[in-house]
């Protein structure tokens, strides 16, 4: 019993890894109903920024100010260059876009930094914590605390602020929002900013786990099984989703894996993303249009 | 804003429409030659039947037909004798143009107040002047006041309608294009809704250009009123003449009610 409950902790733990990329998807998607292929590339981009400055000796907190304005200019560019004049088209042009979006980051992100793998020390140590008679590791605990700050910080933004509010109106009503005055505009720059700031969060915490490095964008796909069981529009949805997987994923490899063979984390998740599909089509938490009139 | 006992008092033009063509998808020809005028402090009513091109009209006006695949290809639209043809949506609703859509359009997740309040960020208005915003539609619609933390979304047709009427009033607007706001409401929800238009033309001097194809209401309510048909407007005069006027009559009143 006490080595089933190790085992299920330390899969939450490890599946709030997967919402952090998550979330950034359910950003971008509920602001403008696109499925931003790109955010993998932008988690890249993040770590592969912020460990290129700290390898030139600049100091953390200035990297990852540097980091952050990066992202900033990024979402502002890609608002400006690809958002904009493709307004008003389909959702399937829009993915396209950022289909060809995550290949141009990663060049650029090659051109700037080149192609070498790069380690990236956080200081946290991945040492085991005894608590309450589990071992877990403190880097799993401390990612954990990280995602469990950057959801309080998004909940107060989205609830609190007047530009929360306005992204909540942009997402549920374009048309409306633009007729009370909200610029379209400048809401999807702040999104994709803030999908940025997360993908920047994300991008260190796994850059730190497995080293910086080009396949470090293929994040995206241990994000999918999760947007699918959470939804595509409910940040607690992706947090739930992250612990469904992490946990189930462990479980499964711990006591399936002896039977069916090893190896079974890497598709387990998508299994139980497509038995969710059947069910629930929307995610637990996905957002179903209210039919009340 | 002060009191405006009869809205032809002044007479000054807020709003001028001149010959205007609106072309949807660079096909659909919508709309053309239409003119029109909103004086300060009047209710306007457009009418019309389906497709006749009322929604479309107040889409130019407001700038929202870019959003729908749509331009004014010609002719020339003036608010408060500035050119506003191509003007985007957020400046013409700071100068004080706002388009209660029709359909209602609420943010349905968000609460009656948010939905409030998210029509007052246009001007960045402090704290307390966004509260007093909010305190004096509530004033208007005191329902909405008990409703105020219900997701809009879950509240009835006819306090939706209020939603969004409250919603734009919450950008200060000298003038409201209020697309077909009797649409699918009880009769009893319909008056007091107009009602509530006439009082706000009266004491704070907002002027209404209004579509409806309840062409009863909308001239009990309305000074003066423009009939599109196809595209055109076919027939203008004061509420009371085209109450009076048979062939209206025989078009539209003989069929609605
Ligand atoms: N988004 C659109 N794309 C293409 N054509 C459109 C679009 N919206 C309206 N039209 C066309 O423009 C014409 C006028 O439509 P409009 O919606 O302005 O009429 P309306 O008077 O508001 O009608 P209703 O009373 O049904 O609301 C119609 O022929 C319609 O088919
Ligand atoms: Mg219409």
């Amino acid at each position: 019993m006490e080595f089933f409950l190790e085992v299920l902790t330390g899969g939450l733990l490890a599946g709030l890894m997967y919402s952090l990329v998550a979330i950034g998807f359910v950003l971008i998607y509920k602001a403008s109903g696109v499925f931003n292929f790109a955010q993998g590339s932008m988690v890249l981009f993040s770590a592969l920024t912020f460990v290129s400055l700290l390898e030139r000796g600049v100091p953390f907190w200035v990297s990852f100010a540097v980091t952050l304005l990066t992202m900033i200019a990024l979402a502002w560019a890609i608002e400006r260059v690809v958002l904009r004049p493709l307004v008003n088209r389909p959702p399937i042009t829009l993915f396209m876009a950022t289909l060809g979006l995550s290949y141009i980051i990663e060049g650029v992100a090659q051109a700037m930094w080149g192609a070498q793998v790069h380690g990236l020390e956080l200081g946290i140590s991945d040492a085991p914590l005894e608590i309450g008679g589990m071992l877990l590791s403190q880097f799993d605990l401390f990612s954990a605390a990280t995602a469990g700050i950057l959801v309080l910080f998004l909940s107060l933004l989205f609830n609190k602020t007047r530009i929360g509010i306005s992204l909540r109106a942009v997402a549920d009503d374009q048309l409306a929002a633009l007729a009370v005055g909200i610029k379209l505009q400048r809401i999807w720059m702040i999104v994709w900013a803030v999908a940025g700031f997360v993908g920047l969060v994300a991008g260190l915490l796994w850059g730190a786990r497995l080293g910086v490095q080009f396949s470090l964008s293929l994040v995206v796909l241990k994000a999918l099984p999760v947007l699918i069981i959470g939804g595509f529009t409910s940040i607690g949805g992706a947090i739930v989703g992250g612990l469904i997987i992490g946990a189930s994923e462990k479980l499964a490899e711990v006591y399936l894996g002896p039977i069916i063979g090893g190896g079974i984390e890497n598709w387990f998740p998508y299994v139980l993303a497509l038995l969710f599909l059947l069910v629930r089509p929307a995610g637990i938490f996905g957002e179903r249009a209210i039919e009340r009139v | 804003m002060s009191a405006i006992a009869n809205p032809y008092a002044e007479s000054v033009e807020l709003l001028r429409v001149d010959d205007i063509e609106v072309i949807y998808d660079s096909a659909v020809l919508a709309v053309s030659g239409v003119s029109l005028t909103v004086p300060k402090g009047a209710i306007i009513a457009l009418l019309g039947a389906n497709g006749a091109g009322k929604s479309t009209t107040l889409k130019a006006i407001s700038g929202l037909v870019r959003a729908d695949r749509a331009e004014v290809s010609s002719g020339s639209i003036h608010f408060q004798g500035q050119m506003s043809t191509h003007t985007p949506p957020h400046v013409l609703v700071q100068q004080g143009i706002v388009h209660v859509l029709e359909g209602r359009h609420v943010f349905a997740h968000l609460t009656v107040e948010e939905n409030l309040r998210s029509g007052g960020f246009v001007r960045r208005p402090s704290r307390q002047s966004l509260q007093a915003g909010l305190e004096r539609i509530y004033t208007w619609f005191p329902r909405l006041k008990e409703k105020r933390k219900v997701q809009a979304g879950y509240t009835s047709g006819g306090e939706q309608q209020m939603v969004a009427i409250g919603r734009a009033l919450m950008t200060n607007p000298s003038m409201v294009l209020l697309d077909e706001p009797s649409m699918g409401l009880a009769p009893l929800i319909v008056q007091e809704i107009f009602e509530i238009v006439s009082q706000l033309n009266e004491k704070e001097g907002v002027s209404f250009l209004l579509a409806e194809q309840n062409i009863p209401v909308a001239l009990k309510h309305a000074h003066y009123g423009y009939v599109l048909e196809t595209g055109k407007i076919v027939l203008s005069g004061t509420a009371q003449e085209l109450l009076q006027n048979t062939a209206l009559q025989d078009a539209y009143l003989g069929k609605k009610q």
